[in-house]
């Protein structure tokens, strides 16, 4: 690689770099602190603390709309960072074979926490705490039907078997946010948001499926192994969201707390329950010739979820402390 | 191939005082410094057209965001097409029919085909976009009647997939094709988290796709520190607790290795 040539290329793509960059001697700063000599594998990080300069967000005021999609985020992501560090530290609630895992997944939320409040600085809601929360889903109550779930003696939580069901059902519904968040962020100047708010998502599904897959594992007793089939998908679900999973997991009391979570949004038409068998206008049942079946069809896809009906199931999951605090307003 | 998914250029060293003290390279070195996000992508476009002698005969995808559908209707094709041969191969049919494994790979099988044939209809039902041909696989390197080479395989597939629409949606101008590459990718995620767990039980998130984040103990939510510092977007090193997302062109360089020749791929509108 000839460098003469990068930086060749380079003129040609932004002739007006100087009028971003002021002062353009923190150029001349910036390679005499890393001395006189750059290897070529460095030259990539070299600019890129270029293009921060010139293009970072950092003092420039985000949208409103924007302001709002990340704030409901970071809401979820606090909801989902308390009950895991909860969780945690709760002897003999989670199998030792997934301490580990949830420790990296408390973790994963903890940086997409750093991420959002680095991106909203001052316009980032409070950390609402751990009393912010009512994970029972009884809305401040502590009486909620997933009050078991962080029980490690209760008969329904036998493995976490209740924690789990919750933690699918939270983590649903920040891929379904994120989802329906990531237009919001598609506008010219917040293109480095909408990565990092992609990024996130996908992580979010990453978590999903583990928390699927040892769901399988407490029905089929194979804790710490990913090879039990999956059945009743209520209780022993895929990996994927399949029709709408029979409503989510069944609480002790009988009802189905995350209904809401694998349904409609408060617009049908743009954000389908999750048994959807349309996208784009095309019915995939029959699609390249081929027919699929359902099940098949609603798998393949994840589907968006509006604000108002993300909030009205994480309110089910706040206090009245929380919502004062801010979360989910 | 000389250069990896996420390797770069080999480290050498190049003197960069010589421009900053010669006064018209000076000035230049001011304007080159501006390519913004393009840079780190114009490196490694810089080795490949040193050392890649097989670059010609690429098909580009194209450009736009009808560009960016066949982009990802390529990797759709590739996957559908790996997982097809999978179900022919000693591994698949050696499985139980009740066990987890035949399970997945049905489904896998079934998941990929569906977002194959949906992007060939959309794309063929988008005014002005042209479809992209029918690509030749090439999955030389993969014994299909191993379980540990097509597990690793798929897994390459699936991680792959998942870097590709997270840092190919940046380009998307129209919010609706942003939604259905949204609608996608969590499924591969999905996919990608289990076949991990299979492989290497526990590894859903390991730091080679994740920046693994450490939250201090203790301490206030977001408080700690990420593995990987954080670079310019798009080059495998993003925020903390983020997927290594990945810029097209970085993917296609990867993919070619399981693309037939004059299937090979290049994505030059999306550096």
């Amino acid at each position: 690689m000839d460098f003469f040539q990068l930086l060749s290329e380079l003129d040609k793509a932004d002739p007006e770099f100087m009028d971003r960059i002021n002062p353009r001697r923190r150029v001349f700063q910036y390679l005499g602190n890393t001395g006189k000599k750059i290897t070529a594998a460095a030259v990539p990080a070299v600019f890129a603390s270029f293009f921060t300069k010139a293009y970072g967000q950092t003092g420039t005021t985000l949208p409103q709309p924007v302001i709002d999609v990340l704030n409901l985020a970071l809401g979820l992501e606090y909801l989902e960072y308390y009950f895991y560090d909860t969780a945690l530290g709760i002897p003999g609630l989670i199998p030792s074979a997934e301490t580990t895992p949830i420790q990296t997944i408390r973790n994963d939320e903890a940086g997409h926490i750093k991420t959002i409040k680095d991106v909203l600085g001052t316009a980032a809601i409070p950390d609402p705490t751990r009393a912010g929360f009512d994970y029972s889903g009884g809305s401040g109550s502590m009486a909620g039907p997933l009050a078991a779930a962080l029980l490690p003696t209760d008969p329904n939580n036998a493995n976490g078997k209740l924690f789990f069901a919750a933690a699918q059902s939270f983590a649903d519904t920040g891929q379904r946010a994120y989802k329906g968040g990531a237009p919001v962020l598609n506008t010219a100047s917040t293109k480095d948001i909408l990565e990092a708010a992609l990024n996130i998502h996908s992580v979010e599904a990453r978590h999903n499926s583990h928390f699927r897959t040892v769901r399988r594992a407490i029905a089929a007793n194979t804790l710490g192994s990913a090879t039990a089939p999956a059945g009743a998908p209520e209780l022993a679900p895929k990996s994927w969201i399949s029709l709408r999973d029979n409503n989510g997991p069944t609480a002790p009391d009988g009802s189905k707390p995350a209904s809401a979570v694998y349904g409609p949004g408060a617009d049908p038409a743009a954000y389908p329950a999750e048994d959807n068998t349309t996208r784009a206008s095309l019915n995939l049942l029959t699609v390249g010739g081929v027919t699929y079946t359902a099940a098949q069809v609603s798998e393949a896809f994840d589907e968006p979820l509006d604000p108002a009906t993300v909030k009205t199931i994480a309110r089910m999951f706040t206090t009245p402390a929380g919502l004062a605090s801010g979360l989910f307003k | 191939m000389s250069h990896k998914l996420s390797s770069g250029p080999q480290p050498h060293e190049a003197d960069l005082d010589r421009p900053l003290y010669t006064p018209i390279k000076r000035r230049s070195f001011f304007m080159y410094a501006g390519a913004t996000a393009g840079a780190t992508a114009l490196v490694l476009a810089g080795c490949s057209k040193d050392d890649d002698a097989s670059g010609a005969n690429l098909i580009d995808v194209g450009s736009g965001d009808a560009g960016i559908l066949n982009y990802a209707y390529a990797l759709e094709q590739l996957e559908a097409a790996f997982y097809a041969k999978v179900k022919t191969g000693g591994y698949y049919t050696g499985l139980a029919p009740t066990s987890a494994e035949k399970q997945i790979f049905d489904d896998l099988a079934a998941h990929e085909a569906i977002h194959r044939d949906f992007f060939k209809a959309a794309i063929t039902a988008t005014p002005g976009a042209t479809l992209l041909q029918d690509l030749t696989p090439d999955f030389s390197s993969i014994n299909f009647g191993d379980r540990s080479s097509v597990l690793n395989a798929a897994q390459t597939f699936e991680d792959t997939g998942v870097a590709a629409y997270n840092g190919a949606g940046r380009f998307i101008t129209n919010n609706a094709y942003l939604g259905l590459a949204g609608k996608i990718v969590s499924v591969e995620a999905r996919h990608a988290a289990l076949i991990r767990d299979l492989v290497s039980y526990g590894t859903f998130v390991n730091n080679d796709v994740v920046n693994v984040f450490t939250q201090t103990a203790g301490a206030a939510p977001g408080t700690g520190t990420a593995m990987s510092a954080q670079n310019t977007s798009g080059n495998g090193n993003p925020g903390p607790g983020q997927e290594r997302s990945k810029r097209p062109p970085q993917i296609l360089s990867a993919v070619n290795n399981y693309l037939a020749a004059g299937s090979k791929l290049s994505a030059n509108s999306f550096a």
